[in-house]
């Protein structure tokens, strides 16, 4: 027998049941749809990251102090004292694929202006950190080479502070103190909103990087460097230049790690999306048990209309059913159950994600990749689980469940 | 029914042999040579076996079902089998019909002989070679009549216009042509087993067994279904074996086989045979019958409505 007749054989006996196929579709359909929705919206997370990560420019390379990577004991980035500004300047000087670097040092502490009060990291840097990051004042000015050459206490809030420094006063020109120092407010930046990674970019205070390091930190190091290449494609090349570069001038014998960090942009994303890709596997997997479970009430189901229609399998191979067709017949059964509640679910998976989507304002991927992989694993979750029942209705003795009451 | 021109089955055997029905037939080693009229194609036998036994094995005991069984059956022979349970009938009738396999002996269907055959092969014979009737109908549910009557032309691989057009002309044989759409819930009892007698033909084979088909219908019912086995016999040649342990209803067929103990111990030609159409305008009609409801309780496959 055709596998178009055995195909329709059991649609036939699944549409002679519509209620009960449709309960026993139901743990494959929330599977199938649970796992769609979570990856989509997984990747809408992981989409939004490499945006923000994308828009800090895709050329741009950091450099760190101390070593981020894992094993052993060690003290963290920034822990350690040996990147300082005369690495930056060889960098600069020296590595051609560089285009431009800004050193940072950051401290955190409490601001003050007047009787309003705010804890807030304090960031030194060189007045081309702002072009780099593409951040210009909204009111007043950023600082200048000058600034920084004489270490002024000369400050630029980031919108977030002013907003709770100042409450709606123009905070340009009047004094704050951060720490016991008194600083001059010469700008406010525009708003940067919420990072990737959340937190908040308007949270931050700007300085000269040496006036963070001699006045509010009171160290000669710096502890990161915020760099770019002269393109995206060169950033690589870029990076093993600059760690080849650092290597020497730190002394770093060959096979001992190193006591710095250097990451392009894409090294960042990567890792963003790692640990977010991460989550969503973890999140699809927990879906996917659902999908196990719509298997178990397939094979459940099945085993009671095996039982349930012993007289009618009986009758089958009487009237010339092989083991082969019955086998058959109950096995497309049981994986026309998955499919169909397979793709019921890709449907309702597809149609969460744009609720969501429209709802929460959450961006959300539906990758052709999931829906294929839903519905292979629908389809293969009908053959594991169908398999057994089929097997135990072809292996039924016509003459016993002919007289099966 | 009978002048039905769809008539799907074998050319009715000649009239002349049909008319000799009505004479005693004699025993079956006699009857390959002695048979009267055209008898070349009716004295082939549809059915031989030669000692065949049985054996099943309940736990430490033997169970000797069928101890030495020869006999013949010929196209065109209206066959009971009678016997009381236990009696060795049922086990034949499960060899005969290609669901069992003999333990020891030949059993050749159409001169072929099928013991060996595996269980796929006799799928196959199940199919194109035999047509069951059960006492139990075993129709399923929710399905139409010419749905049920097209399930062994789906295991017999025919075109999908070709099944329903031998379904269609099996129904008519049995007088059911209109009932076609209809669901076995929808269908008396009598009914309900000609749907199955439709079904049973329409593979056209060389031969239909039927088991208690009149088990579970009234006596008017179990005429009417005699009628029709009798009709299929006498107009269309179809070979008919019937088990059945009431007398009256073996009444009906040209021949008795006598099953004790595994054996057969009488087999002779019907004596004073019953035709029931002669029998049915003596018997009261539905409506004489006071209402009595002919439609029984028949367990259906899956009916679980």
């Amino acid at each position: 027998m055709g596998f178009a007749n055995t195909l329709r054989l059991a649609l036939r006996a699944l549409a002679r049941n519509k209620m009960r196929s449709l309960l026993t579709m139901l743990g494959i359909i929330i599977g199938v749809g649970a796992v769609i929705a979570t990856v989509s919206i997984g990747s809408g997370a992981e989409y939004l990251i490499q945006q923000g990560i994308q828009s800090m420019g895709t050329n741009a390379v950091f450099i760190s102090s101390g070593s981020s990577r894992p094993g052993g004991l060690r003290m963290g980035s920034w822990a350690v004292k040996t990147l300082t500004m005369d690495d930056m300047n060889a960098v600069l000087r020296e590595v051609p694929l560089i285009k431009e670097a800004a050193p940072m040092v950051v401290r955190r502490s409490q601001v003050v202006y007047q009787n309003a009060n705010w804890s807030t990291t304090i960031q030194g840097t060189t007045p081309n950190y702002f072009p780099i990051r593409t951040w210009a004042a909204n009111s007043g000015a950023t600082f200048g080479d000058q600034e920084v050459d004489s270490a002024a206490n000369v400050a630029v809030l980031g919108s977030t502070v002013a907003q709770y420094l100042f409450a709606g006063e123009d905070p340009v020109g009047k004094t704050i103190r951060i720490g016991t120092l008194p600083f001059q407010v010469i700008g406010v930046l525009e708003s940067k909103g919420q990072s990737v990674m959340g937190t908040d970019q308007d949270d931050v205070i700007f300085a000269p990087y040496t006036t963070v390091q001699r006045k509010i930190a009171g160290i000669t190091w710096i502890q990161f460097i915020n760099a770019s290449a002269v393109s995206p494609e060169a950033s690589v090349a870029a990076v093993a230049q600059v760690r080849s570069l650092l290597r020497e001038r730190h002394r770093v014998r060959p096979g001992e790690d190193e006591d710095f960090t250097v990451r392009t942009q894409s090294d960042v994303a990567d890792l963003a999306s790692a640990t977010q890709r991460l989550m969503t596997m973890l999140l699809g997997s927990v879906a996917s048990v659902s999908l196990l479970v719509g298997g178990i009430g397939i094979m459940n189901i099945m085993l009671v209309s095996v039982t349930e229609r012993t007289r009618e399998i009986g009758l089958r191979m009487a009237v010339g059913a092989t083991e082969a067709s019955v086998k058959n017949q109950f096995l497309i059964e049981a994986v026309t159950l998955s499919m169909a509640g397979g793709l019921i679910g890709i449907v309702a998976g597809v149609a969460g994600s744009a609720a969501i989507s429209s709802l929460l304002a959450w961006p959300t991927l539906i990758s052709a990749k999931s829906i294929l992989a839903a519905a292979a694993f629908a389809a293969g979750v009908g053959v594991f689980f169908g398999y057994y029942p089929a097997l135990k209705a072809a292996q039924l003795d016509p003459i016993e469940a002919l007289r099966y009451e | 029914m009978t002048e039905n021109p769809l008539n799907p089955l074998k050319a009715p055997v000649a009239a002349e042999a049909a008319r000799a029905d009505s004479r005693p037939v004699k025993t079956p080693g006699a009857l390959a040579g002695a048979a009267p009229g055209p008898a070349s194609s009716v004295d082939k036998a549809v059915i031989r076996l030669e000692g065949l036994h049985k054996t099943y094995h309940l736990g430490e005991t033997e169970v000797f079902a069928l101890r030495g069984v020869s006999l013949e059956i010929f196209a065109g022979e209206f066959v009971a089998v009678m016997g009381s349970s236990g009696s060795g009938k049922s086990t034949l009738m499960n060899i005969l019909g290609c669901l069992d396999k003999p333990t020891r002996g030949h059993y050749f269907l159409e001169d072929v002989e099928v013991s060996g055959y595996s269980k796929a092969q006799l799928a196959g014979l199940r199919n194109r070679k035999i047509g069951f009737v059960f006492q139990q109908f075993n129709l399923l549910s929710r399905t139409s009549a010419l749905e049920n009557v097209e399930l062994p032309t789906v295991y017999a691989g025919l075109p999908v216009e070709e099944r329903e057009k031998r379904a269609r002309e099996s129904l008519a044989l049995v007088g059911l042509a209109d009932r076609a759409e209809h669901h076995p819930s929808q269908l008396s009892g009598g009914q309900q087993q000609r749907v199955a007698i439709a079904r049973a033909l329409v593979n056209r084979p060389s031969i239909v067994l039927a088991d208690e088909p009149t088990g579970n219908l009234d006596s008017r019912t179990s005429v009417e279904i005699m009628d029709i086995f009798q009709k299929l016999n006498t107009d269309h040649g179809i070979t008919v074996v019937l088990v059945t342990h009431e007398q009256d209803i073996a009444q009906y067929a040209k021949r008795i086989m006598e099953f004790r103990d595994g054996r057969m111990r009488r087999d002779v030609a019907v004596t004073g045979r019953l035709f029931a159409s002669e029998v049915l305008p003596t018997l009261p009609t539905l409506e004489e019958e006071n209402k009595e409801d002919n439609v029984q309780a028949s367990p259906n496959l899956g009916n679980r409505s």
